[in-house]
C-alpha cells in the first residue's frame, strides 16, 4: 500500500492536522523567545508546544493507521503522556522561578506575594 | 480491609494499567489484553504501599464530560494566547492572582491545578496547603476576581460534583 | 499531497528549534534555560515523529517516547535540584 491509494479526504485531515501543528508549536517557540520575563515565557511553550507536538501525533495516529491496515494507537500514548507531564513541569518551573525571586517585568499588575 | 481491598486495591489504576499496556504493545489480541489484565492487578498489589489515599471518583460519566470540555477549551484558548503572543505582546499586563479553594480532596486539587495549567494563559505557580489557596499566574489579566470567578464556576464546581 | 507538506512541516519545527536554541544562549537565569531544553525536547519529538511518517518507517515511535520521558525526568530533577540543591533526599 503506498500514499497515492490514500482516499483524498484522509489525506486532506492528516495535512490540516500537519499544517496546524506547525503553526500552533511555532507561535508557542515565538512566545519563549519574544516574551520579556520568565512568568510569561512559561505560558508559550508548556502549553502551545504541547497542543502542537499532539496535532502532529494525530496525523501520525491517522496516517499508520491507514498505512498498516489497522489501528495504531502508539502515538496516543505519548499524546497522552505529553498532556500529562506538561502541567507539572511547569509547575515545578513556576516555583524553581519564585524561589530563585525572579524579577517580573515591570507591567505586571501585581507580583508575588512573597516579593 | 477487606478482601477485596487486600487483592484489589485500586480497581480503576488496574484497568487504567491494562490499557495503557494495550496502547503500548499496540495490538489488541487477547493474549495481551490478558498480559495487561495480570500487570493491571500485580503492580497495584506491590506497590499499594506507596500510594498516597485513594481518590473517590463518584461519577464516571460527568468526568469523561469534563473532558471533554477540557479539551474543547485548551484548543480555544491557545487560539487566544496566539492572538497575544503575536499581535501586541508589548501590551501584555500580566499579573499573580490568588485562588481560594473549595476543594479539599488532593486528587481533585490536582487535577484542577493541571487544568488551571493546561488552559493557556493561566499557571499554576504554589499551592499553599495550609492557607487552601493556589498562586495563578495569568499572562493577560485586568479583571482578578472575574478570572477566579471564572475557574470556580468552569472547573471547580463540576469537580467538586465529581469527587466530594 | 502528504509528501509535499512534510518538508514544509519539517521546515517549520526547524524554526521553532533555532528560536529555542536562542533562548536557551541567551538565558538570562538558569530556569530560562532549563524550559529552554523543555521545549527542545517537545519539539524534537515532534521532528522524529515527522520523520517516521517521511520515511514511512513505523518504528521511531520507541525513540519518541523514550524522549518525551527523559525530557520530563530531566527537568523535574533539574528543577529539583534548584528548589532545594538536592535531587534525591
Amino acid at each position: 500500500m503506498n500514499g497515492s491509494e490514500m482516499p483524498l479526504l484522509l489525506e486532506l485531515i492528516i495535512t490540516f492536522f500537519l499544517v496546524t501543528g506547525a503553526i500552533v508549536a511555532l507561535i508557542g517557540s515565538i512566545g519563549l523567545a519574544r516574551l520579556k520575563d520568565v512568568y510569561m515565557r512559561l505560558h508559550g511553550p508548556t502549553k502551545a508546544s504541547t497542543l502542537g507536538v499532539g496535532c502532529i501525533l494525530v496525523a501520525s495516529l491517522l496516517y499508520f493507521s491507514f498505512l498498516k491496515g489497522g489501528l495504531s494507537v502508539h502515538e496516543a500514548l505519548v499524546a497522552l503522556f505529553l498532556f500529562v507531564t506538561a502541567p507539572v513541569s511547569a509547575h515545578m518551573m513556576a516555583k524553581a522561578a519564585l524561589h530563585r525571586k525572579l524579577k517580573c517585568s515591570p507591567r505586571t499588575r501585581k507580583g508575588p506575594p512573597d516579593q | 480491609m477487606t478482601r477485596r481491598e487486600f487483592w484489589l486495591p485500586r480497581p480503576l489504576f488496574s484497568l487504567f494499567l491494562a490499557v495503557l499496556w494495550l496502547l503500548m504493545v499496540n495490538s489488541f489480541s487477547v493474549a495481551h489484553m490478558l498480559l495487561g489484565l495480570a500487570l493491571g492487578l500485580f503492580i497495584p498489589f506491590i506497590t499499594r504501599a506507596f500510594w498516597p489515599e485513594q481518590a473517590k471518583v463518584r461519577y464516571l460519566l460527568p468526568l469523561l464530560r469534563y473532558f471533554l470540555v477540557l479539551m474543547v477549551d485548551i484548543v480555544r484558548s491557545n487560539l487566544i494566547v496566539a492572538k497575544r503572543i503575536l499581535w501586541y505582546p508589548n501590551q501584555l499586563t500580566p499579573g499573580f492572582v490568588t485562588y481560594p479553594l473549595e476543594l479539599d480532596d488532593d486528587f481533585a486539587i490536582t487535577i484542577l491545578a493541571s487544568t488551571i495549567s493546561l488552559t493557556p494563559g493561566t499557571v499554576t505557580a504554589h499551592y499553599d496547603s495550609d492557607a487552601g489557596t493556589l498562586l495563578i499566574h495569568s499572562l493577560h489579566v485586568t479583571d482578578e476576581d472575574e478570572l477566579v470567578s471564572q475557574i470556580k464556576e468552569r472547573y471547580e464546581r463540576p469537580l467538586k460534583e465529581i469527587f466530594q | 499531497m502528504i509528501g509535499t507538506v512534510i518538508p514544509v512541516v519539517i521546515g517549520v519545527f526547524c524554526i521553532a528549534v533555532l528560536l529555542n536554541l536562542y533562548r536557551l544562549a541567551i538565558g538570562p537565569d538558569i530556569v530560562d534555560r532549563i524550559l529552554a531544553l523543555d521545549t527542545l525536547m517537545i519539539n524534537s519529538i515532534a521532528l522524529i515523529v515527522l520523520a517516521d511518517i517521511q520515511m514511512s518507517l513505523g518504528i521511531l515511535f520507541e525513540a519518541a517516547l523514550l524522549i518525551a520521558l527523559m525530557g520530563f525526568v530531566g527537568t523535574v530533577a533539574m528543577t529539583k535540584y534548584l528548589l532545594r540543591g538536592d535531587v534525591i533526599e
